[in-house]
């Protein structure tokens, strides 16, 4: 079986120290695959080597069946893997939202008509139509990732590799974000600390530790303590207040 | 909705020239600006200033907002009142010790002052009330040469980026007690400021350009097609040449 994407004992060194040491990764077709970890650990590192932005010092790097070594190698990936960086203001540097989206399809070599048409389709697809005519930078950061992620589909990759997502976003976007992705036919690799949206999305995970990739699980146990809650107050919950006090 | 910036909500009230095509605007503006520095003589930049104020009134523009703009010309416009008048040969009007002050240096101050304010007001009725980014666009369409556009849209667009940032590294430094000043420590913050600042705007342009090269950049940005132009651009287009052709026939 050929893996979509593959690192084969990837070496990657940053300010001195092994960032990736000896990191073998194989992402199948089809499979949404968590990547988990500690800060630091590594994980932005090692998807920005599998789109060739870092160079490994050593180990290979594959993509649809190919070894990848130099630029012209990872741009022909690049048509098919698309990579939603952490930040949504490094990806979205067009005037307006129509504009970013169809950034993509022209790169592809879409005639503008086509280009921009594709945007609107991508764009009505995932419901954000009504952002099309917004200038960017004047977005909420919810708006901004979810238009990051149309700036990625409008080119219609088989692979995503998403850097966190859900990090930062409201319950109402953060929910918009997890079905939208849950509605997508390509492959994944995820990178987050949203355990709950991990769960939701993954069918597989692995955890980045000491520079090496190892096989991990994602469950629940049934719950022995009550789980923990902050909402407002209501008239079932005063009460509990209440006791509290009277107990101090 | 939400593309006029923020900072101008509070001067503006009804804004009559809304309709405005962007590209009307800075070709208006150019037309007019033009206009107005082709008139001769303190009378007809009076007049000139009072055009551009009723056109800034229509833009929406309230005068108190106004005069807060203009005071920043008009301050440069000070500096020619105290050089033009006693370097302008002619009939002295007025003796400062050893200077003497003309009647053609004063006319000529006034003059380029009343020309300038016009020339001012035309910009903050027709361009200020835009979005900046839509201008960039404009330009873009008018076939300006397209370097030059990316290079104002890529300011505009992460300016206000490095901006907020400079912002929230303030304000968490006087969240921790910081006050400024001229102390040693201040200064050295100062520095430090600066420095982060140019060191995240760096990095921010690194990961950019890395945002750009993995959807494939080759150097073609997109331009969204441009608007129609609509019956209050033909209607704003025939006034303005109308005026510029009476100022240019005015002279002769």
């Amino acid at each position: 079986m050929s893996a979509v994407l593959a690192l084969d004992g990837v070496v990657l060194a940053r300010g001195g120290s092994r960032v990736l040491d000896g990191a073998d990764l194989r992402l199948e077709r089809g499979e949404r695959l968590a990547l988990v970890g500690a800060n630091g650990a590594g994980k932005t590192t090692l998807l920005r080597a599998l789109v060739g932005l870092e160079k490994p010092t050593a180990g290979r790097v594959g993509a649809f069946g190919r070894p990848c070594a130099d630029e012209p190698d990872f741009r022909t990936v690049r048509r098919r893997v698309g990579l939603l960086f952490q930040d949504p203001d490094d990806q979205l540097f067009c005037p307006t939202v129509q504009e970013d989206v169809a950034f993509g399809p022209l790169n592809l070599g879409e005639t503008p008509k086509a280009a921009f048409a594709t945007a609107r389709a991508t764009l009505d697809r995932l419901g954000l139509d009504h952002l099309a005519e917004r200038i960017t930078h004047r977005l909420s950061g919810g708006e901004k990732r979810l238009v990051a992620l149309a700036g990625l589909l409008a080119m219609a990759p088989e692979v995503l590799l998403l850097d966190e997502p859900t990090n930062a976003l409201d319950d109402a976007n953060r929910a918009r974000m997890l079905d939208l992705l849950a509605g997508l036919d390509a492959t994944m690799l995820i990178v987050s600390h949203d355990r709950p949206a991990l769960e939701r999305l993954a069918t597989r995970a692995v955890v980045l530790q000491g520079g090496r990739l190892e096989p991990a699980i994602i469950h629940r146990h049934p719950c022995p303590t009550p789980a923990l809650h902050i909402h407002g107050l209501d008239d079932d919950h005063r009460h509990e207040l209440e006791t509290a006090a009277r107990r101090a | 909705m939400g593309d006029r910036p923020p900072p101008w909500q509070h001067v503006l009230s009804r804004d009559l020239l809304a309709p405005l095509d962007p590209r009307t605007r800075l070709l208006g503006a150019l037309a007019l600006i033009l206009a107005v520095l082709s008139l001769d003589g303190p009378a007809a930049g009076l007049l000139a200033v009072a055009a551009a104020f009723g056109l800034a009134l229509a833009a929406g523009w309230r005068p108190a907002g106004l005069a807060r703009r203009l005071a920043h010309v008009e301050g440069i416009m000070a500096a020619l009142f105290l050089v033009l008048p006693f370097t302008t040969p002619g009939t002295t009007v007025l003796h400062l010790g050893p200077l003497a002050a003309t009647s053609d240096g004063l006319l000529l101050a006034l003059g380029l002052m009343l020309r300038v304010t016009a020339s001012a007001l035309i910009v903050l009725a027709l361009l200020a009330t835009v979005e900046p980014i839509r201008l960039g666009q404009a330009l873009a369409r008018l076939r300006t040469p397209v370097r030059l556009v990316q290079l104002l849209l890529l300011v505009l667009r992460y300016g206000a980026l490095l901006r907020a940032e400079l912002r929230r590294m303030r304000e968490a430094a006087r969240a921790r007690g910081f006050r400024g000043g001229l102390s040693i420590h201040a200064l050295r913050s100062f520095g430090w400021l600066a420095g982060m600042t140019l060191v995240r705007a760096l990095e921010r342009a690194e990961r950019v350009e890395e945002g750009m090269r993995l959807r494939l950049w080759q150097g073609a940005l997109p331009v969204a097609a441009p608007g129609r132009l609509g019956r209050a651009d033909a209607a704003f287009g025939t006034g303005v040449l109308a005026l510029a052709l009476l100022a240019v026939i005015g002279i002769r």
